[in-house]
């Protein structure tokens, strides 16, 4: 039942998610946070079977960082992004596989540009704009191809993510009722109100 | 009992040196020069060939193979260049060994490896043949140019001893000495390529022992990037491009030189 979205911008990328941890029908939580910062400039945010995830995304943490005290830089988002995709297809084909789907947004700062890359849990990776994971994005995918603009300032790009969270909350009979916005771009992480 | 510190390379000697390396160390400085000049927007590597004669068959190296056609410049990877000094059969398997690596990472993170990690990596081999037991050191040097997003061009040192550091400029093999303090002479900050390959080879022509410089003697190659991509692009230059370069900054082979000529 999680929804996701992320969207870029001229210089950073927002990553949104929403806050419930549910079982069955009962919801357990209501401020769950299910975006990790991997880095100074790297968010991840992780929707799927629940325990899978968590799991997953710290074991993802913990390797990232490892890399980084390793060898003086940390990975950039094109090569993080291939790591993790490699995890989750080594995982697929092992006995006990994750079912988890990620998006992982993340700002560049040896060229200046922000990236996005949508994930899911068969290892399949892509580059794109914008993109969303779960039910919601069978709403939010179509707003996002009419108003995203890759060139947008961070408010407008909040604007869009909103209208985005609008149309779920209106059109989707379990539609969660709060998200956590997350943005980096050049000067780092921070979470951001909607 | 005068050489008991010095037969195996795990065991100190009273002053605390390790004598199997420092006689690595001298197997490197008399092998042939490599020269290398760090550019802002390239990096030149030169080397001397000490491999030669008149009965040596060279056909193989007129084309150039991929990964470069000499004896001692190679391409590790598509940003990296490496100039070898010392025993050349431990070089091949560095050599070997580095493009290995290259390619694990290529393959794990889908980006060329960072070229201070790839010192690292042979670094890493390199020291442990200082410690652990049964065998001898390396007895090479390398210098590393390539280029990575990360610092842009670069240039390293690496010696058998596991050391390794960034250089502007700097020489390893035989008369490294000569050639460190000419590069100290006239390096400036902010020089280009064009003029760093001038530079490389004036520096070359006097410190090497023969008088006059042929492509015979000698190995050139450049990295910069490319215009158009924006890609970094190695370039392993053939004998007869060697011969042209020389012939431009004046320092080629005159005519009277070469033998039998007037007969």
């Amino acid at each position: 039942m999680d929804v996701s979205f992320a969207l870029t911008g001229k210089g950073y990328v927002l990553v949104a998610a929403d806050t419930t941890a549910a079982r069955s029908i009962v919801k357990m939580k209501g401020d769950e946070d299910k975006i990790k910062s991997l880095g100074p400039h790297l968010l991840m945010a992780y929707s799927g079977e629940p325990g899978d995830t968590v799991n997953f995304a710290e074991y993802i943490e913990r390797n990232i960082r490892l890399y980084q005290i390793r060898n003086l830089y940390p990975l950039r988002p094109p090569s993080a992004a291939s790591w993790i995709r490699r995890s989750l297809a080594d995982s697929l084909r092992s006995r006990s596989p994750y079912s988890v789907n990620l998006l992982l947004g993340g700002y560049d700062t040896s060229t200046y540009t922000p990236h996005l890359y949508w994930i899911d849990y068969l290892g399949t990776m892509a580059t794109v704009p914008f993109a969303a994971h779960g039910y919601g994005s069978y709403f939010a995918l179509s707003l996002l191809d009419r108003y995203h603009d890759p060139e947008a300032p961070l408010e407008e790009g909040l604007a869009t993510l909103k209208r985005c969270i609008d149309e779920v909350s209106k059109r989707l009979v379990v539609a969660p009722g709060k998200y956590k916005v997350k943005v980096v771009d050049k000067d780092g992480i921070r979470e951001v109100e909607l | 009992m005068a050489r008991r510190y010095d037969s195996r390379t795990t065991i100190f000697s009273p002053e605390g040196r390790l004598y199997q390396i420092e006689y690595a160390m001298e197997a490197i400085s008399h092998a042939g020069t490599v020269l290398g000049v760090l550019a802002k927007d390239g990096v030149v590597l030169a080397a001397e060939k000490k491999v030669t004669g008149k009965l040596l068959d060279m056909s193989g190296a007129r084309e150039g193979g991929y990964g470069g056609s000499g004896e001692k410049i190679f391409l590790l990877n598509s940003n990296v260049i490496s100039g070898v000094a010392g025993i050349a059969a431990d070089a091949n398997s560095l050599v070997n060994y580095a493009r290995t690596a290259a390619q694990r990472h290529l393959f794990l993170y889908n980006e060329d490896i960072p070229v201070e990690m790839l010192t690292q990596r042979l670094c890493d081999l390199k020291q442990g043949y200082t410690q652990f037991g049964g065998l001898r050191p390396f007895g090479v040097s390398l210098l590393y140019a390539g280029y990575d997003p990360h610092y842009a061009f670069q240039l390293y040192h690496s010696d058998p001893s596991g050391n390794y550091s960034g250089w502007k400029a700097t020489c390893i093999g035989a008369n490294n000495g000569t050639a460190q303090s000419l590069l100290k002479q006239e390096y400036k900050d902010e020089i280009d390529v064009e003029e760093a390959v001038g530079l490389v080879l004036r520096v070359m022509s006097k410190t090497m022992d023969s008088t006059t410089l042929g492509s015979e003697k000698l190995e050139f190659a450049t990295l910069t990037l490319d215009p158009a991509t924006k890609q970094p692009k190695a370039k392993i230059y053939k004998p007869s491009e060697i011969d042209a370069l020389l012939k431009k900054h004046d320092l080629g082979k005159k005519d009277e030189d070469t033998e039998m000529k007037t007969t």
